[in-house]
């Protein structure tokens, strides 16, 4: 199935939750936020979410800003 | 440091009324050294994407939180209220904090703030429980439908942002100042000089927010210090009371007792 992460197309080889979707990719630890097909994920949800092929996330951190 | 009483800032104390962004910057150093000299406590953060081998997201938020200031993380970018809305989540979740500086842009090239989209994003967001800082035009009746929406501070644009143009409508900005005495105004955007800050703070803002104006100096880390004591200046100033202009000169030292006073006129030419 594929996922589109951030803008770009990535295949996930088995359906998973998003927490360990997440931690799989490298994500843990990072201070990250998740919006799931537009709408945000609150971080005790990553583990509700079951991703699905054509699911869009967008995966933000801090960065400077003005 | 500054030594200035403290004033209250969507609930909180503190004594500096500079806020500065963190964009912009030669490096983190840099960054963090200007922060320490311009003397904020309040400082602009952003999201953005983040690949999962990148780690310049984590470095630049220890950075931050080494410093130990309150962070206002932005809208920037946006241009939809929903996107609005699902970024200051997002902030709300990584940074730990409601506040919010909403920015819901109408135009690409002056990057001039969407007046309806914001009034809508601001609504939602004051919904949502956030203290939201509308970046906003000095527009009063727009001024007014924000605060109608929530918002207990404003934050109107100078000019556009990264300009340094400084404040290209100071009527409308007196004019916000007279009309909402009790709100907190912040000028924020275009500011491009310690003198653009002093400025506003003369007339009586009770902040301004600056970034690239600190971090594109040539010197980011005294170009800090200046703002945090021009900033500190104008507020001085403002309290205490600036003279009257007026037309013609009036001598400044006593005439009584001047020698030779009314025994010529000035000197014809020949």
């Amino acid at each position: 199935m594929i996922i589109e992460i951030n803008g770009e197309r990535r295949e996930l080889d088995r359906s998973r939750v998003l927490a360990d979707a997440i931690r799989d990719w490298g994500y843990e630890g990072q201070p990250i936020a998740v919006a799931y097909n537009d709408e945000f994920v609150p971080r005790g949800r990553y583990a509700a979410i079951q991703l699905r092929d054509g699911d869009r996330l967008e995966i933000v951190a801090p960065m400077q800003g003005g | 440091m500054t030594t200035a009483p403290f004033w209250e800032i969507g609930g909180r104390q503190v004594r500096s009324r500079l806020l500065l962004g963190t964009a912009r910057y030669p490096s983190l150093a840099v960054l963090q050294q200007a922060i320490r000299a311009s003397g904020a406590e309040i400082v602009t953060v952003s999201l953005r994407r983040e690949s999962a081998e990148g780690r310049a997201g984590r470095q630049f938020w220890t950075t931050i939180k080494e410093l130990g200031v309150q962070v206002l993380p932005n809208t920037a970018g946006c241009k939809t209220v929903k996107e609005a809305v699902t970024t200051a989540e997002m902030a709300r979740e990584v940074f730990e904090t409601p506040w919010l500086k909403l920015e819901v842009i109408g135009d690409d090239y002056t990057l001039q703030p969407h007046p309806f989209l914001l009034v809508e994003a601001a609504e939602e967001l004051c919904r949502r429980g956030f203290t939201v800082f509308p970046y906003t035009t000095e527009d009063l009746v727009l001024a007014e439908r924000l605060v109608q929406a929530g918002c207990k501070i404003l934050m109107p644009w100078g000019s556009p942002i990264g300009s340094g143009q400084g404040l290209n409508n100071p009527y409308a900005l007196r004019t916000l100042r007279a009309r909402y005495p009790e709100i907190p105004l912040i000028v924020d955007a275009g500011i491009g000089k310690p003198s653009h800050a002093i400025a506003a703070m003369e007339m009586g803002y009770d902040g301004v927010l600056v970034n690239t104006a600190v971090a594109r100096a040539t010197d980011p880390v005294s170009m800090g210090r200046a703002f945090g004591l021009a900033v500190e200046a104008g507020r001085l100033a403002y309290l205490a009371g600036a003279m009257p202009t007026q037309e013609m000169a009036e001598p400044s030292t006593p005439v009584t007792g001047t020698p030779f006073w009314h025994s010529s006129s000035p000197e014809p030419l020949k």
